[in-house]
């Protein structure tokens, strides 16, 4: 009878059939747009994952081949709905970069005003987005509560929520209104304070921050080695932020101190990926402070755009910035015409999500969308 | 032929259902009073207009009999008994999906009665689904898992008395008999779980079971501790040993002890984890559609007003009120301690994010356990030094 099992045994173990992999998307919960991820379990434990992106392929970049300088500005809203402000920047400053013309004061000081109110309602999304990943609903609303603010403010500014088509190649569309800079101010002191109420209901209750501690920890070389970026690479110690480390517009001219934990011991765990975007959230406001002052002091009648031309010569220009995800960069090939060569798009998140068979691997399935939500998914620029 | 004229009177009597040898209740019990007189009226109407088709026949002295009264009176008494669970199942719906929408700073539903009708609505709604099974599950287990687990829902149900007036049946060991049907229905889930074919449901299942082996153990601790300082199983004796002072306060950590047993037991948010949209789409219940997933839901929130309604029971005085004992409306008193003990669990489910499997096997075995044994240690003093 013993003998008879061994060949079954054996061929069991060589079958792996105590494993097995559930596949969680493209229509799933958890998974904040389109994309699969697939997971091999053994118990409760992940012990391998494979994500699985471009559903929502466009062919993005093809499509900006056919199209005038100035009409893909609208195109580059449509990349991540979250951050819209930051990618219609990067393209805006691209473009400028390769021009070689330098825009009015003003004009930077309002794209860092208009980039900062994206971050912080790309980082309300993302708390929001955690919040249902933990199961508990209330956060999910009470971001959202918060961010319909930000939106306003974006309203006012140009008169979009989301898609907002308001950087242009040589400034910004249109000054700011009369009374923005009150309210934005007004936003970002109220927010300060209502933000407390979401922080007391995480991080005061135990049973969130014990879900988030200690699992999927990420050193330093893994950050490097998988070319994570963004908050989630500064939560793992690693002190680096284009905004202050290869200012763009005025950036440099901005003080403020980029929030980085864990910068002894080049560790850093869920909680930590967290906590860094809840700290970026209140940069942000200082940053806006600043930036709404200075636009103050330069007056009101000052120029926001320029005239540009709207052939770029020939030659290939890089541009990078930090979006609320991580680093974005934009490649333009240009050959002297109206339209470009190839435009190539670098989105964080497609490196990131790439990351996500490392920071699995271990953990437990409930423990999952916990340790994916810090990655905040797009699938609008990941699948371009 | 003479025709000889009766009167209505003549069949409609309201005779005392006690005195029929055939009534299954020995005390006074006002559902089925109602009932009783419910059918004198209906089958002394039919037996009226029978008699004076075919005057002077059998059948009409055959429906008002004493056995075929009982038979019909039960009958009524069975649909009365659904109607008040089933209204009570749409209210605490109704006050979930308020207050929890006034947490999260919404309104909750709106349309129809402050809200109320929308509940109804949605329960309509499942009817009118298709009733689809996949085609690779197990049907049988399948159809049979969902019949057994909202039966057993149901059963305990009824277990549970609104009043001392008021119940369907009185057992010595009623408190015994609602634990014991509690924990049959995890088995349905895990055997539905594997059913189902879908590897969502089977880690759901594992982790109903899971659960159970987390929660069960501290609650039957503290359930013996109530029926030790009581003295006995019994709902009514547990609830009459509470005219003076609610069981609250010497079993004050078995009352929290209960209380989130209690949500676990009923598998509400915050220990979810069978059921657990983020990660298992919905856990052992992602197959079942339709009205197949209305009764589960119905089932589910039938085990948590019979969960509230223990609570108040074993630590909130039940239907009566210290120092005044019964008053003239024992049921809604009842009703709202239930409630109030619902409106907790809605607090709880709105701060508190959905906790880990192994963070329930820890908090159930080395939390609950200590506190419910070292309640039983301090219910046994109280026992030696004479207070109870």
């Amino acid at each position: 009878m013993a003998d008879s099992l061994v060949p079954v045994l054996e061929a069991q173990e060589k079958m792996d059939t105590d494993k097995m992999w559930v596949i969680w998307g493209p229509q799933h919960p958890f998974s904040h747009g389109l994309w699969t991820l697939k997971l091999k379990i053994d118990g409760e434990f992940c012990v391998d994952a494979d994500p699985i992106v471009g559903y929502l392929h466009r062919g993005w970049e093809k499509e900006t081949e056919n199209r005038d300088y100035a009409r893909i500005i609208p195109m580059t809203d449509r990349l991540c709905y979250c951050a819209s402000m930051t990618y219609s920047h990067l393209y805006c400053m691209t473009v400028e970069k390769a021009l070689g013309i330098d825009i009015p004061e003003k004009a930077k000081y309002i794209r860092i005003v208009a980039d900062e109110v994206c971050r912080i309602q790309s980082h309300l999304m993302w708390l929001a987005a955690v919040g249902t990943d933990m199961g508990n609903l209330t956060v999910f609303l009470w971001a959202m509560r918060e961010r319909e603010y930000f939106l306003d403010l974006n309203v006012k500014l140009c008169g979009a929520r989301m898609t907002t088509n308001y950087p242009r190649i040589g400034g910004v569309r249109n000054d700011i209104t009369d009374l923005f800079d009150r309210d934005i101010l007004r936003t970002v002191d109220r927010f300060e304070k209502a933000m407390w109420d979401i922080i007391y209901l995480i991080d005061d209750s135990s049973v969130f921050v014990s879900r988030m501690r200690k699992i999927s920890y990420l050193t330093r070389e893994q950050c490097a080695n998988m070319g994570l970026t963004g908050p989630a690479m500064r939560g793992c110690g690693v002190d680096f932020d284009i905004r202050r480390d290869d200012p763009y517009d005025n950036y440099d001219k901005v003080d403020f101190e980029v929030p980085v934990l864990n910068k002894e011991t080049k560790v850093g765990d869920t909680y930590d990926r967290y906590m860094i975007r809840i700290e970026e959230m209140f940069q942000s406001c200082d940053i806006i402070r600043q930036a709404v002052q200075k636009i103050r002091a330069i007056g009101k009648n000052a120029p926001y755009r320029i005239k540009t031309p709207t052939k770029v010569p020939a030659g290939t220009t890089f541009g990078r910035l930090e979006d609320p995800r991580g680093e974005s960069i934009m490649y333009l090939a240009s050959d002297g015409t109206d339209k470009p060569y190839r435009l190539k798009v670098r989105s964080p998140i497609f490196t990131n999500v790439s990351c996500s068979k490392v920071m699995c691997e271990g953990v437990r399935i409930a423990d999952v969308p916990a340790v994916l939500a810090q990655i905040d998914m797009c699938l609008g620029e990941t699948d371009r | 032929m003479s025709y000889e004229y009766t009167s209505i009177r003549d069949f409609i009597d309201f005779p005392d259902p006690y005195d029929n040898p055939f009534t299954p209740f020995l005390t006074s019990n006002l559902p089925y009073d109602l009932s009783y007189g419910l059918w004198q009226i209906i089958g002394g109407t039919i037996a009226w207009l029978i008699n004076v088709i075919v005057p002077g026949n059998g059948v009409s002295k055959w429906l008002l009999c004493d056995e075929v009264s009982v038979v019909f009176a039960l009958a009524i008494f069975m649909l009365v008994t659904f109607i008040v669970a089933f209204v009570v199942v749409l209210l605490n719906l109704w006050m979930e999906r308020k207050v929890l929408g006034r947490l999260m700073d919404r309104r909750g539903t709106m349309i129809g009665l402050k809200g109320f009708l929308q509940c109804v609505a949605d329960g309509l709604k499942t009817f009118m689904k298709e009733n689809t099974i996949p085609s690779k599950v197990d049907k049988m287990t399948y159809i049979w898992c969902v019949s057994l687990i909202v039966g057993l829902s149901c059963f305990v149900a009824v277990m549970v008395p609104l009043s001392q007036r008021w119940y369907v049946v009185n057992y010595d060991t009623g408190l015994l008999i609602i634990m014991a049907f509690y924990a049959l229905a995890p088995f349905f889930i895990l055997v539905s779980g594997w059913a189902q074919n879908n590897k969502y449901s089977l880690i759901g299942g594992l982790r109903a079971a899971e659960l159970m082996i987390s929660y069960e153990v501290p609650m039957l601790i503290i359930i013996a501790t109530t029926s030790l300082l009581v003295g006995s199983f019994n709902i009514g004796d547990i609830v009459n040993a509470q005219d003076e002072i609610w069981l609250i306060i010497p079993e004050f950590l078995g009352f929290i002890v209960f209380f989130f047993c209690a949500i676990a037991e009923c598998e509400r948010p915050p220990f979810d984890i069978a059921e657990a949209e983020t990660e298992l789409v919905e856990g052992w219940q992602t197959e079942y559609a339709g009205m197949k997933w209305g009764l589960i839901m119905l089932g589910d929130y039938l085990r948590g007003s019979v969960s509230c309604g223990m609570v108040a029971i074993m630590f909130l005085g039940g239907w009566t009120i210290p120092f005044i004992g019964e008053t003239p409306i024992p049921e809604i008193i009842f009703l709202i301690k239930a409630w109030f003990v619902f409106f907790l669990m809605i607090l709880v489910r709105g701060a508190i994010a959905r906790v880990r499997p192994d963070q329930i096997l820890n908090l159930g075995w080395k939390v609950f356990m200590p506190l419910a044994v070292f309640n039983l240690a301090i219910a046994v003093l109280l026992k030696i030094g004479g207070f109870y």
